[in-house]
């Protein structure tokens, strides 16, 4: 009818862009104020590579045994050092503990006065931290893969490489989603420190950052004709850091690797829902501590 | 009481408050090691009554002083009113609005300051937190900048604006907070204590400031504070709490009229008086040599004072009501008095 007006639902979403992009730059601004410590930070994170590389070199030197569940000692290295790329993407420092700080002393205040969504506003700045990350780990990230390049199985297909990069990105999603659930559960119990410890010990273990999961493939569950890795395959935790890495390495291929990349997508959209309920509830209960 | 609603006419009510109560659940800390390992398995609790039923129109334009002592509940209902939190009964519209349902619509049109609390990013420049204002609160730019220098100019902090906020002084901070929550224009402003721990040039200047910005946007202001050079400066009405409820509740000069009983007397005598004829002649509050301030009845001031003139030789005299801080005092006694500590053991 009037062609001049513009559809009403249009410019909010593209407000809800603008916004969203603003916050995006200002937090890569901040987090630029702290490029000294970042820079530090990515050296360190190289550190418990090394000690696992020694664990399994000694490992291996113990037993007579070419390959432990199908992993040989090239495989070993390479399976770290991918474990490590996906836990870059996986992996969210401070998040939880950060909401749960904020809700204890109030700064929360500010998100529920302001026309501004909490959750987009804590993705922005975690897609700025993780492309500062990036910025400054690309170099000794491409050094050490370079170095480390004979123990890589040859460069897989694209269509491999591409379910790798799906398989990373939504591992960021998923981890995203995980901690800012748990950092809202801070409106329950105020202090969550210990249920971050207690879920980064279950992400140690059963996320395949300490031992490859196919480990757990000869081991029975207790339930008839599963194993304990297949018990795992349906939990969140492999897809932030093991699963990533089997792709790349082709321990998952077609259907398979179809099937899990769908159980992967799935616990983002359940983490993405009880995340929102989280805060719905969350707020709904908040008694606006801290003046 | 003071009702500016009735004058204005209902539909011109900015805030409407009907009954509002809000209870907290508080836990207590036992002190002591057994004790806190007792409190694993049971942890003693009790209501608290922040607010106990509260009324209150609030019309549009109004700058409103919210006085209490300390945790009277001033801080719970501007919670309330700007939808922090959810009440345990009663109603409440803000701007047609119920504040705790955090309606986009809403909280585009308000703005709360805390004196205490930072919305600035502390790393950054206020200026790049006033642009992130900009695309939330969707301001048009060209609009957004005319609106910022005219607020920054009006606090003389324009070469501020680009300087990491942690670097500034708390006045500095406050006076920049004030311009990021008034570039979208609110049409309510809620301000929890905004010259907490400020110097008086910084008062000043903020008081200056509130008045302008509020009478030339005829915005409605409710501004909580212990300064009563706030409440002098900016505000014509007064809303007194105590234990959660509302103990007076009108205009300034009426509170003064309604609640003082007294006036003080200042004298500069030539010399020491008798302070036997002194205190004839009304309660000495003060005799430091020939210095001389008295409390005088009001009912006989226009005997009293013919009489000292006549009688002293007087170098310099004057004449004032009791400090506002006194008659607040006061009436947060009395309230003290009146209603018992808000709790109920459960």
């Amino acid at each position: 009818m009037n062609a001049v007006v513009d559809p009403p639902a249009a410019a909010p979403k593209l407000a809800g862009l603008r916004i969203w992009w603003t916050m995006l730059a200002i937090s890569i601004e901040e987090r630029l104020v702290y490029r000294g410590d970042f820079a530090l930070g990515t050296l360190m994170r190289f550190l418990p590579i090394v000690t696992q590389v020694f664990l399994w070199t000694a490992v291996f030197s113990a037993t007579s045994r070419g390959d432990i569940a199908g992993y040989d000692r090239n495989d070993i290295v390479a399976y770290y050092l991918l474990t490590m790329l996906s836990r870059a993407f996986s992996s969210m420092p401070g998040l939880a503990t950060g909401i749960a700080r904020s809700i204890r002393d109030g700064s929360i205040k500010k998100f529920l006065v302001q026309p501004v969504n909490y959750v987009s506003f804590l993705l922005a700045s975690r897609v700025a931290h993780k492309l500062v990350y990036y910025a400054v780990a690309a170099a000794p990230f491409a050094a050490v893969f370079f170095l480390c390049r004979s123990f890589f199985p040859p460069l897989p297909e694209a269509s491999t490489v591409v379910a790798f990069l799906v398989s990373l990105l939504l591992s960021f999603l998923l981890g995203f989603f995980l901690e800012t659930t748990l950092g809202m559960l801070g409106f329950w119990f105020l202090e969550v420190s210990s249920l971050v410890f207690g879920y980064m010990l279950v992400q140690y273990l059963l996320s395949g950052h300490m031992f490859p999961i196919d480990m757990l493939a000869g081991i029975p569950s207790g339930i008839p004709g599963t194993s304990l890795a297949d018990v795992v395959a349906w939990l969140p935790f492999q897809y932030t850091a093991y699963f990533p890495a089997a792709v790349w390495l082709g321990k998952v291929e077609g259907a398979e690797l179809t099937r899990l990349l769908l159980v992967e997508a799935a616990w983002v959209v359940v983490m993405f829902f009880a995340c929102r309920i989280a805060w719905k509830r969350g707020t709904r209960r908040y008694s606006g501590f801290g003046g | 009481m003071h009702n500016a609603a009735a004058a204005g006419g209902e539909s011109d009510s900015v805030i409407r408050v009907a009954g509002l109560a809000k209870e907290y659940r508080v836990f207590d800390k036992p002190e002591g090691l057994l004790a806190s390992v007792r409190a694993l398995f049971h942890r003693e609790s009790r209501l608290v009554e922040a607010l106990r039923g509260i009324d209150l129109t609030v019309g549009r334009g109004e700058f409103v002083a919210l006085l209490g002592p300390n945790g009277a509940g001033k801080t719970t209902l501007l919670k309330l009113l700007s939808g922090i939190i959810t009440p345990t009964l009663g109603t409440a519209s803000v701007l047609g609005h119920v504040p705790w349902e955090r309606a986009d619509d809403f909280r585009r049109r308000f703005a709360l300051v805390m004196g205490q609390r930072n919305q600035l990013w502390w790393d950054l420049p206020a200026a790049e937190s006033f642009r992130l204002h900009q695309e939330i609160y969707r301001i048009d730019p060209a609009h957004f900048a005319h609106i910022r220098d005219e607020l920054v100019d009006l606090l003389g902090v324009r070469k501020l604006i680009l300087q990491p906020v942690r670097e500034l002084s708390l006045g500095e901070r406050m006076k920049l907070e004030l311009v990021a929550a008034l570039l979208h224009e609110p049409e309510v402003l809620f301000l929890d204590e905004p010259t907490i721990g400020l110097d008086v040039v910084a008062q000043h200047t903020i008081h200056t400031f509130l008045r302008h910005v509020q009478a030339e946007r005829r915005m409605t202001v409710i501004l909580t504070t212990h300064y009563m050079k706030d409440v002098a400066a900016l505000c014509e009405r007064l809303v007194v709490i105590t234990g959660g409820e509302i103990l007076y509740d009108g205009s300034l000069a009426e509170i003064v009229d309604r609640f003082t009983t007294h006036k003080i007397v200042t004298l500069d005598l030539e010399e020491e008086p008798d302070r036997a004829r002194i205190e004839r002649l009304g309660y000495p509050c003060e005799i430091r040599g020939p210095r001389v301030v008295l409390r005088i009845e009001r009912s006989r001031i226009a005997d009293v004072l013919p009489e000292l003139l006549r009688d002293e030789r007087v170098l310099d005299v004057s004449v004032e009501d009791v400090p506002l801080e006194e008659i607040v005092a006061g009436l947060f006694r009395s309230g003290d008095r009146r209603s018992q500590p808000a709790e109920v053991p459960s």
